[in-house]
Formats: structure tokens, C-alpha cells, sequence
């Protein structure tokens, strides 16, 4: 008995140390994460963006260095919060309100403290650095814009938010993130990958070392250069033609597909959204309720389409054999659709389809599609028809072009009909104002650009897209797959034919330019807002649709021009103008141009907020 | 008699053992040791450098000792005893005093820890004592003497004041009841460190309250002709008075930083950064070792340096980062392997004080080994004690060795014909 009580407490002890190791080493597995926590430091090396190209190869956006001041909560110590303060030009404030953030998302993560110095800032600081403990620099490329336009497609580049940082693990707080534009769509050819690297820290917190050798390490890759379809002239001449007023212009290489021009206006200089002012500029662009820079129109404002829409009816009474080019309407200032429901006409005479599109007849689409619609037994039948019809020029639906914003627009359909009359009844007089593009139906500006593409292709179409190449990888393939239309091609020439004596005979006769056949629509389109709950009718939306050359098309156009009345009076030459640049470099008609870039529509666009009484279409 | 060459009778796997120990503890000692930059492995500046040397002069030590004639220890036990008791006080006078011990003495760049070898003298001391024929430890002044033996250096240490190496002579009561010391001291004794843990950890009135239960549930099962009502009384009394005077102790005469110790093996609310940072650190170094360890010289908490002393007493917890769970557990048997083969060597003894002798170097390796682990791995409070052969430090590895190699030299000396 006195001879084993020793070996026993010795074997017992031993197996009480062991259970105890075995949980410390293997059941509990947290003391792995608290070592690396302790020892490794994880090092972030951030590769430079990826550069932007235009379509001949001109550089728009290159980058510039930018220096964040970054802080780790845990490592701050005796910070002389005065002088920190006195050197950044920060307020105790702000000081006190960045800690306390830093210290939310991470005590011993760096967070960042003060964004986007510029060289000159870190320059003085640098040198003082060392004196704050836990205060630290980090190197960044921001954008640095060549072209002070195309805001709306290249986007811009912000610190990445909370939501994206748990939803992504790529990201860190501080990092940089594209949002809009090309740079939110190319977010992960432009970025490249950044590198990490893992040291090994002491008990100091001073970095002894790569971590094993750095096996674990990886070297930053190089975001890819990307070129754009954009022509960046092109884009300029459209941002400014567009002085003062509101709408958009969509310019798309038919043959391709390549979006050649995409402007919104009112706009803004891209720089405006780099570097420390950032954010103020940001708010401030936000805040513009009215003119919304920030709302891409070309892509998001769903307008009803007018005249032009009269291509899209008359292709489709001649597919489902309703007209042929030689059938002929009486108009006498308008139709009567009904008892005592009527559509004006500026025109009258008979006219075949031909006249009917370069004079712009309402009588003779509104009779077309009402032997559409009617052509079957019942309206339904007869809509369906119809809206597929649209639907196959990627009307109704997003486009899928490569940028993030968009709106399907409207093509009704008989379920939105039954909806919008639960009570029946509805016929195609009912719904003939789609006819001539008001009514219910409502296109964005590039789906008209992309209408206007599929005419000038007879029948086919490329997904819109503003990439071209980049650098290493081929492009989407989606963007070279053709889409074709439910219309034939034999029905197209008729309706270009008439688009283009739209420029000798019909509504844009002055619009000519010397030694480029044009083929265009005008159009005209009413719209409507709410006036302290009043619906109001406002100045009617000009508008212009146009390719050219007319054999071998290379520009499709939709221009849109809010409140700007007829469409010959600013969508008209807005379109033609920029026409005449893209494929002549430049324009004869420099009265027209210099009206264009110098006169607005500021005076019509406040009226609605006068608060007194307005007279429209003046 | 024949066949007195030394190198015959010699215990080899023992020696194997201990040489096992060192090479791990060098190597060990090494990777906690080792600056960032290139070193050769002989830097004396280096504490493996240093190690090295302390191994080296180790061998010269083992050859004294083996081929010394084994009737010395007996002879001088207790003028060993007395030295030693001697360099102890002497401490109070000549010692260096660091961070309020008072453990060493310096010269020149040389240090000596003399509890390390009051152990062995105790030891010594202790087997002469008992290997008397005409002493019985069933008598209680023949217990009192013995007591006594362990007591005074305890005493001596105590004051100096270091607690962890005082702990150890605590062993030495194993080997008084191998001997015959009645089984109740150590039952009492056991009794009162659960009463002690129990007062820490809970209101002393809950502890009193259950003995008493206790008590008189042992009172009412017994007997009736066997009941005493006088002694189950003072055992009662005998036990309040402790439990309270624990709570005393700990509230009134405990340094803060022993208290600190106390509340941090009890994980009571204690910050990390300060005297709860050692232990944690030595947590997240074993912890974070898994199944096979990161790898020797690849420790990231070792490199790191954030275990403090880690190639002194905290030395295993590189072995735990580095080897893992796996190099650990085998650490741990070549140690208990080693103490169970001194055990087993000892019993088979012809002379009872080379038993009682071996006895006395198993108990204090094992109480070293015991508590310097479990300190590292929260299971008792954070004392400074080396771990045996392991540990960096010159004379905590001189005296370790001078204490096997002693018994390796009586096992020796099979004859025991003195």
C-alpha cells in the first residue's frame, strides 16, 4: 500500500496534465485563432487599377497616388491628440468620431482615419508619423480623369461600405470598390487582385519577418487596362450640345452593337468625385432632386416614345400583313377611331406608307394598328401579337448592356390590359394612342438607339455594350451574339425609304447634312407631371431618332430632349450634329452648333416650380 | 569486494533517460532562445549558448559524482545539511535581491541558487535519518525530528521568499509515509487543500456549513459505543477555524500578486494585458499548437517572444506550440518513464537509505515536473519552478543532475555492504 501511493499520484497526475493538454490542443480550437491574432500581421499590397481606354485608343482615366491615414485602436498610445489634430486639420470632433468607428469595426484591425490625402498633405505628415503610435500610412491609386465627361459610364471608385465588407471577404475596411458604371461592372478586371503578405510580429507588436518564409504570400496582381466603345469625342460634343438641358443621347455602332455615346444631361466633371472634397461634392450631387446629375437618363428615364414608335407600327402591320407598301390612308387632320374620339393630324391627303412616315401621319399608324389589333378575333390575340412583336427588339425588358443601371420601359401586354380595365371593354380604339408612341407604351433612350440599330441592321441587333476589349480576355460573348427581330427583312427597306425622305420631303427637311444620307424620325412626345397632386401637362418632349449612313450604317442615334417641344426644334439637330462629327469630324453648320451648345431650356424647366400659372409648348 | 568498476552496475536507462531530457530541453531551449538574426549555435551571449556550456561542465560533475566513493553521502550527510542550511541564511546576507527575492548569489557573471541543493542535502539528511534502525515514524517524536529535517530549509526558503521552491519540499512527506508516517498526516493534509480551494472559491460559510454536515454524518453512521462527541467537536472547531483563517490569509496577508496568481487560475476578472498576460500567453502558445505542433523552430508565438521566460520555467510551452499535442504526450512519458524507473530502482534497494534517498529524488522531480506544468496549463497557481533537465539555468541543471546521478551512483554500488 505504502509502496504504490507514488507511482498512482505520478500515472494520475500524468493523465490529468493530458486530458487538460488535450482540450487546450485539440477540443478547443480558439487559442489557434487568438496566436494568429498575436503574432501575424497581415499586409495588404494594393495593385494599380486598371487604366480606361476609348475606342481609338485614347486614355480617359489614368490614376493618381492617394494616402490614407489609417489607425489601429490597440496600438495607439500617449497620442498627443492636439498636435495630431493641429497637423491633419481635423477637429477634436472628428477625431473622437473616427476613433470610436475604428474602434467599432476593429480595436486591432487598421482602419482608415483620414481618406485620400494628396501628396502634398502626406508629404508634411510623413515625416511626423512616427510620434502617433497606431497611426499609419497607406498608399492607394485613386482615378485621375483625362476626359472631364462620360461620368454616367465610367461610375467612380468609393471606400468599400460595411455591407459589402461582410458580404465579400476580398474586402477590408479602407479598401476601394467601383460603384457604377464600367467601374462597378469591371470591378474585378480593373482591380486586379491585391497582394498579401504575412509577418510575423513580436510580443512588441514590431515585425520581426515573413511569416514561414512567406509561403503563404501572394504577389499583387495588376488590374487589366480596358478599352470602352466609347468615342470620346463624340461623347464630349454630345455632353455639350446638350447645354442646359435635360434628356439623353444614345449613339450605338448598329453593326456591332458598341454603345459609341451615352450621355445624360445635366451631367458632371467625373473629378468631381476624387479626393478628399469627395464626399461634400457627392452630397451635394445627391441632393439635386430636380435635375437629378446622378440619374442617368439615357438608360433610366422611360419616355413615351412618339413618332418614332410609327417605325416599330409599321413594321409590324406589314409582318402581320394588315398594309403593304402600296396600301394608302385618307387623312383629313386626323382620324376618327370612334364616336366622338378623334387624333389630330397636321397632315392630310392620302397617304401611302412612304408619305405616312416622312410626313409623320397619325392617321395612317393609327389604321394600321387597329387592323392589327383587329386582324384577330379578339384584342387580346391581337395585343399579344403585337408586344412580341416589340418584345423581339428588346423592348419591355432590360437590354442586358454591361453597365449597372437600367428600366425595362413598357410594351403592354393583355394582362396589363385586363388589369388596367377590370371591367372589359377594352378594344383596339381603346388603345390606338400606342400607335403613334404615346398611349401606355414607353421606351428609354438607348432601347430607341437600339430600335433605330435594328432598322439600320434590317432586322437584327447586338446586345448594347460599352466594352470593347480587354486586356488579356475576350469579351462577353452575349455581346456578339446577333438577336433577331420577328420582322422580316424584306419589310425594313419600305420603312427606310420613308425614314429618309424624312430628310428630303418630310419633317426634317432643314436638318440636312451635305454628303451624308441620314435616315431619322422626328418626334413629338406629350407628357404629364404632378403639380401639387395636379396632373399637369408639361412642354412636349422632342425628340429624334436617326442612323447613317443610309447603305452600311455605322451610327444609330436616339436623342431625347426634355420639354424641348418638336422633335426637329433640339433632338433634331442634336442628332444630326453629332452625326455629322462621328462620320465628318466635324460640322458645316456652325450656327447651329454654337445654338446648340449655348441655349438651353432653363427658363422651361422652371415653370413647374414657379408656383404660378405656365403656358406650355411655347 | 569484485567487480567495482563503475561503468558495470550503472542504471543505463536511466542515464539514457536524463540524456533524452537534456537533449530535448537544449533543443527546446534553442528555438525560444534564438534571436532573428544568423547566431552560431555556441554564442555565449545566447541563453542555448549558455546551455550548451552548462551541459558541458555537467559531464565532468557526473564522472565526480559516479566515481566518488558512495559511503561519502552517508558519512556527510549531515555536514551536507549543514552547508546547506548555511549557504541559505547566508543569502540574507550576500544574496542578490531581484524583483524582492532574494534567491541567488552572484559572482562575476556567474549565479547560484542554493535551495536547488538544499534538496539534495535535505534528501541526504533525510535517508540518514530514517535509515536509523532505532527510528520509528510511528513515534511522534521520531515524526517531530523528521519534520523538522524538511522544515528548517523550508523555513530558510521561505523567507528569502520563494515559494515554488518551498512547495517542493512538501514531496518529501510522500517519502516520510513510504516509511511509515501514519496515513492520517496526509489525509489531513489533503483534507486541508480542499478546504483551502474550497475557501477561495466559496463563501466561507457554505464551506463551514457542509463540514459540519459532514461531520455529523460521520458522527451518527459510526457506532454507537464508538461515537465521541469531545473529537468530533474539535474537528469541527479545528476545521472552522481554518477555513476562516484561510479567508483571512487571503484577504489580509497575501501579497496582491500572489492574490492575482489565485484569481487568475480561478479565472476570476483579471486583465490580460497585465497579471493575467503571462498565463494567457503560455494558453494561446499550447493552444494553439493542435495535433503535431507548428513545426520546430516555427512557433509563431515563441518567435514572437510573447511568452515571457519561455525558455525558463514557461519552457513547455514551446514544446506544446511546436510539437503539438503528440510531442507533449511524449515529452511527458520519457519524464514519467524516468521517474517510475527511479521508483522502481529505489524498492529494489538492499539499504534503506539509498530507498528512502531514491524515494526523495522521485518525489522532487515529480513535484517539479507536476507543478510546472500544470502552472503553464491552469491548473495551479503560477509558481516559479523549472521544469528538471528542461529548463534553461545553470545550476537548477548541476543541481538536478548532482541529485540523479547521486542515486545512480548508489544503485550503483550494489553491494550496500556499509
Amino acid at each position: 500500500m505504502r509502496k504504490i501511493l507514488l507511482p498512482t499520484l505520478i500515472i494520475a497526475g500524468t493523465l490529468l496534465i493530458i486530458a487538460r493538454l488535450f482540450y487546450l490542443q485539440i477540443l478547443d480550437d480558439s487559442y489557434i485563432k487568438k496566436s494568429d491574432n498575436n503574432a501575424i500581421k497581415i499586409k495588404y499590397d494594393y495593385p494599380e487599377r486598371g487604366y480606361i481606354y476609348d475606342r481609338n485608343g485614347v486614355l480617359m482615366v489614368a490614376n493618381q497616388p492617394s494616402y490614407d491615414i489609417m489607425v489601429t485602436p490597440n496600438e495607439m498610445k500617449n497620442t498627443d491628440t492636439l498636435a495630431l489634430c493641429g497637423l491633419l486639420n481635423i477637429t477634436r470632433e472628428y477625431f473622437n468620431q473616427r476613433l470610436e468607428k475604428a474602434k467599432v469595426y476593429s480595436p486591432r484591425l487598421p482602419s482608415v482615419f483620414l481618406p485620400q490625402l494628396s501628396k502634398k498633405e502626406f508629404a508634411g505628415f510623413q515625416e511626423r508619423i512616427r510620434r502617433f503610435k497606431g497611426f499609419d500610412i497607406v498608399k492607394r491609386s485613386l482615378r485621375d480623369y483625362q476626359v472631364h465627361a462620360a461620368s454616367n459610364v465610367f461610375g467612380y471608385i468609393q471606400q468599400v461600405g460595411d455591407a459589402t465588407i461582410k458580404k465579400d471577404p476580398y474586402y477590408k475596411s479602407g479598401d476601394l470598390i467601383g460603384r457604377q458604371g464600367v467601374e462597378e461592372m469591371y470591378e474585378d478586371i480593373l482591380r486586379g487582385v491585391k497582394g498579401v503578405k504575412y509577418v510575423q510580429k513580436d510580443r512588441f507588436n514590431r515585425e520581426i519577418g515573413s511569416f514561414k518564409e512567406g509561403i503563404y504570400d501572394t504577389v499583387a496582381v495588376q488590374g487589366s487596362d480596358i478599352t470602352l466603345s466609347l468615342d470620346a469625342e463624340l461623347q464630349k460634343y454630345g455632353e455639350s450640345l446638350m447645354f442646359e438641358k435635360r434628356g439623353g443621347i444614345v449613339a450605338i455602332e448598329p453593326k456591332t452593337g458598341e454603345i459609341l455615346a451615352l450621355v445624360t444631361a445635366p451631367s458632371y466633371d467625373p473629378s468631381l468625385l476624387v479626393g478628399r472634397d469627395r464626399s461634400k461634392n457627392y452630397t451635394a450631387l445627391f441632393n439635386d432632386s430636380i435635375s437629378k446629375p446622378l440619374y442617368d437618363r439615357g438608360l433610366l428615364a422611360e419616355y413615351p416614345p412618339g413618332s418614332p414608335f410609327k417605325i416599330l407600327t409599321g413594321l409590324i402591320g406589314l409582318q402581320e400583313e394588315v398594309i403593304d407598301e402600296n396600301t394608302s390612308f385618307v387623312c383629313n387632320h386626323g382620324f376618327s377611331y370612334g364616336r366622338g374620339a378623334f387624333m389630330r393630324c397636321h397632315d392630310s391627303g392620302n397617304n401611302r406608307l412612304h408619305e405616312g412616315i416622312y410626313k409623320s401621319c397619325n392617321t395612317y399608324f393609327a389604321n394600321t394598328f387597329k387592323l392589327t389589333i383587329d386582324k384577330y378575333p379578339k384584342p387580346e390575340y391581337g395585343v399579344n401579337a403585337w408586344s412580341s412583336h416589340l418584345k423581339s427588339f428588346g423592348l419591355g425588358d432590360f437590354l442586358g448592356y454591361d453597365l449597372p443601371p437600367g428600366r425595362k420601359g413598357l410594351v403592354p401586354t393583355p394582362k396589363f390590359y385586363k388589369r388596367y380595365y377590370p371591367n372589359g371593354g377594352w378594344r383596339s380604339s381603346t388603345i390606338i394612342s400606342n400607335s403613334i408612341g404615346q398611349g401606355e407604351v414607353l421606351m428609354t433612350p438607348i432601347q430607341l438607339a437600339n430600335m433605330m440599330a435594328t432598322v439600320a441592321n434590317q432586322g437584327y441587333y447586338y446586345t448594347p455594350h460599352v466594352i470593347k476589349k480587354i486586356k488579356g480576355k475576350p469579351i462577353d460573348k452575349k455581346f456578339t451574339t446577333r438577336h433577331y427581330t420577328s420582322i422580316d427583312k424584306q419589310y425594313y427597306k419600305p420603312v427606310i425609304d420613308g425614314l429618309f425622305d424624312v430628310f428630303n420631303l418630310g419633317t426634317a427637311h432643314h436638318l440636312r447634312v451635305e454628303g451624308i444620307e441620314i435616315c431619322g424620325k422626328t418626334g413629338t412626345a406629350e407628357n404629364y407631371t404632378k403639380i401639387n397632386g395636379v396632373n399637369t401637362q408639361l412642354s412636349d418632349h422632342s425628340i429624334f431618332v436617326a442612323f447613317a449612313p443610309r447603305e452600311n450604317p455605322t451610327i444609330a442615334i436616339a436623342v431625347f430632349v426634355e420639354n424641348g417641344y418638336w422633335g426637329a426644334r433640339w433632338a433634331g439637330p442634336i442628332a444630326t450634329l453629332m452625326i455629322e462629327k462621328y462620320l465628318k469630324g466635324s460640322t458645316t453648320r456652325e450656327a447651329l452648333e454654337t445654338k446648340m451648345m449655348t441655349q438651353g431650356l432653363k427658363a422651361e424647366y422652371e415653370k413647374p416650380y414657379s408656383g404660378l400659372p405656365f403656358s406650355i409648348n411655347n | 569486494m569484485k567487480n567495482q568498476s563503475v561503468t558495470n552496475n550503472i542504471d543505463w536507462i536511466t542515464i539514457l533517460l536524463y540524456a533524452v531530457l537534456v537533449g530535448l530541453g537544449w533543443m527546446t531551449i534553442y528555438s525560444a532562445s534564438l534571436p532573428n538574426e544568423e547566431t552560431s549555435i555556441f554564442d555565449i551571449s545566447q541563453a542555448y549558448g549558455k546551455q550548451i556550456m552548462f551541459i558541458m561542465t555537467s559531464i565532468p560533475l557526473i564522472i565526480v559524482t559516479l566515481t566518488a566513493d558512495a559511503k561519502i553521502y552517508d558519512k556527510y550527510a549531515f555536514i551536507f545539511y549543514g552547508f546547506g542550511l548555511l549557504l541559505l541564511a547566508g543569502l540574507f546576507v550576500l544574496g542578490k535581491t531581484i524583483k524582492g527575492q532574494t534567491n541567488w548569489y552572484s559572482f562575476g557573471g556567474f549565479s547560484l541558487q542554493p535551495s536547488e541543493f538544499a534538496k539534495i542535502a535535505t534528501s541526504l539528511v533525510l535517508a540518514k535519518f530514517l535509515s536509523d534502525v532505532q527510528i520509528n515514524l510511528k513515534n511522534t517524536n521520531h515524526q517531530l525530528l523528521a519534520f523538522a529535517i524538511i522544515a528548517l530549509p523550508v523555513l530558510l526558503i521561505m523567507m528569502q521568499p520563494d515559494a515554488g521552491s518551498a512547495m517542493i519540499f512538501v514531496s518529501l512527506s510522500l517519502v516520510l509515509y513510504r516509511e511509515g508516517l501514519p496515513g492520517w498526516y496526509l489525509g489531513t493534509g489533503a483534507i486541508a487543500i480542499v478546504l483551502f480551494l474550497a475557501a477561495l472559491l466559496v463563501r466561507p460559510q457554505f464551506v463551514i456549513l457542509f463540514g459540519a454536515l459532514v461531520i455529523l454524518a460521520q458522527y451518527f453512521v459510526t457506532r454507537r459505543a464508538m461515537r465521541n462527541p469531545i473529537l468530533s467537536s474539535l474537528i469541527f472547531v479545528a476545521m472552522t477555524a481554518f477555513v476562516l483563517s484561510v479567508s483571512y490569509v487571503y484577504d489580509n496577508v497575501l501579497e496582491s500578486h500572489q492574490k492575482d496568481r489565485i484569481n487568475v487560475l480561478f479565472g476570476k476578472d483579471v486583465n490580460m494585458q497585465a497579471e493575467g498576460y503571462n498565463l494567457n500567453q503560455a494558453q494561446i502558445a499550447i493552444g494553439s499548437g493542435g495535433w503535431f505542433g507548428k513545426g520546430y523552430l516555427e512557433g509563431t508565438q515563441t518567435k514572437g517572444g510573447f511568452v515571457p521566460e519561455q525558455h525558463t520555467d514557461y519552457i513547455f510551452t514551446t514544446v506544446g506550440e511546436e510539437w503539438g499535442f503528440v510531442g507533449g504526450i511524449a515529452v511527458i512519458a520519457v519524464f514519467i518513464t524516468l521517474l517510475l524507473r527511479i521508483i522502481y530502482l529505489a524498492e529494489r534497494q538492499k539499504s534503506k537509505f539509498s530507498r528512502v534517498y531514491g524515494y526523495c529524488v522521485a518525489s522532487i522531480l515529480f513535484m517539479h515536473f507536476f507543478v510546472n506544468i500544470t502552472m503553464l496549463i491552469k491548473l495551479f497557481p503560477t509558481v516559479g519552478v523549472p521544469l528538471p533537465f528542461f529548463s534553461y539555468g545553470g545550476s537548477s541543471l548541476w543541481a538536478f543532475t548532482l541529485l540523479l546521478f547521486i542515486f545512480i551512483k548508489m544503485d550503483a554500488n550494489k553491494v550496500n555492504e556499509w
